[in-house]
């Protein structure tokens, strides 16, 4: 078993989801620099971490979208590798086009560090089987440009084909589409969350739920 | 020869920042100020290009990397 995280300049969860990653599944992890132009052999999980690549400059995860690893990341999802895109992860797999989509400012302008309640609307993906019979699960968000926004045409087809995964559950915190806070794409093997798993994967941090969503993707490679 | 790319959230997309740029003039007097939209202009030179060409290439880059076609709009200047 074997993962890889992506360190963009300015990225700053890379540890968290290496250090949540081997500690969830022990499987090894290693770290991919944003130049290099191979992914580590027999990769069967990559994680693009939260933080601000590029210092957000231009649009949160635009330049890190062009960045020489992403073409070999496009490969290994086209091969159907499992991709975890995180806060500016998922914002970086959006901006790629791998994800259908945008994330905007918030609502109410404000970046928000919180603990938040999420539904699990999809527990069939690869990335969630683990949840199966649980409907609410906790992590924790932080974020400014967390507002997910689609077209109500792409809306409609992510809901109908089950491609929305996460919901925030009783409150919406920055405005996302139809409470949106996590969806794949129509493979199902390209996840984007705003929550970060990586900051819920031990009791210690308040919830060990993140932990089951990098188990559950581990256990379907 | 010099370009400008000219990048707005699309009319459908809500400007929250221009929201509370418009709450701020409102607040000031400005009652009658409507619809604010903040956008932002990339400029650059291109010395040895044409003016068709600087067009194209600037539309290109607009659609590939400057503009996030989903959510914005983009003009292009080209002087």
């Amino acid at each position: 078993m074997k993962a890889a995280v992506v360190v963009f300049p300015g990225s700053n969860c890379d540890r968290d989801c290496a250090v949540a990653v081997q500690r969830s599944t022990g499987a090894a992890v290693d770290m991919v620099w944003h130049q290099d132009t191979a992914l580590p052999q027999g990769v069967d999980l990559i994680v693009l971490p939260g933080g601000f690549s590029y210092g957000d400059y231009l649009r949160c995860g635009a330049m890190a979208a062009q960045s020489p690893v992403m073409r070999e990341v496009v490969k290994a999802a086209e091969g159907g590798v499992a991709v975890v895109g995180i806060c500016n992860g998922f914002q970086i797999l959006c901006e790629a086009g791998m994800l259908p989509g945008a994330l905007l400012r918030n609502a109410r302008l404000k970046y928000i560090c919180k603990t938040i309640d999420l539904d699990v609307t999809n527990a069939q993906t690869r990335f969630t089987a683990g949840y199966a019979g649980r409907r609410d699960v906790r992590m924790t968000i932080g974020n400014g440009e967390g507002n997910f926004f689609a077209d109500e045409e792409t809306l409609d087809r992510l809901e109908g084909e089950g491609q929305v995964v996460f919901r925030y559950r009783d409150e919406n915190p920055n405005g996302s589409a139809r409470n949106i806070a996590g969806i794949v794409n129509a493979r199902g093997n390209v996840l984007g969350m705003m929550p970060h798993p990586d900051r819920s994967f031990e009791a210690e941090l308040g919830s060990a739920d993140g932990a089951v969503l990098f188990q559950s993707a581990m256990a379907s490679a | 020869m010099k370009a400008k790319v000219h990048v707005y959230l699309k009319p459908g997309v809500l400007d929250v920042q221009g929201k509370a740029i418009e709450g701020a003039l409102h607040g000031l007097g400005w009652g009658d100020v409507a619809n604010v939209r903040v956008g932002k202009t990339i400029e650059f030179e291109a010395p040895g290009s044409d003016r068709a060409k600087l067009e194209a290439d600037a539309r290109a880059m607009a659609e590939k990397l400057l503009a996030n076609t989903v959510i914005e709009s983009y003009r292009v200047e080209v002087a």
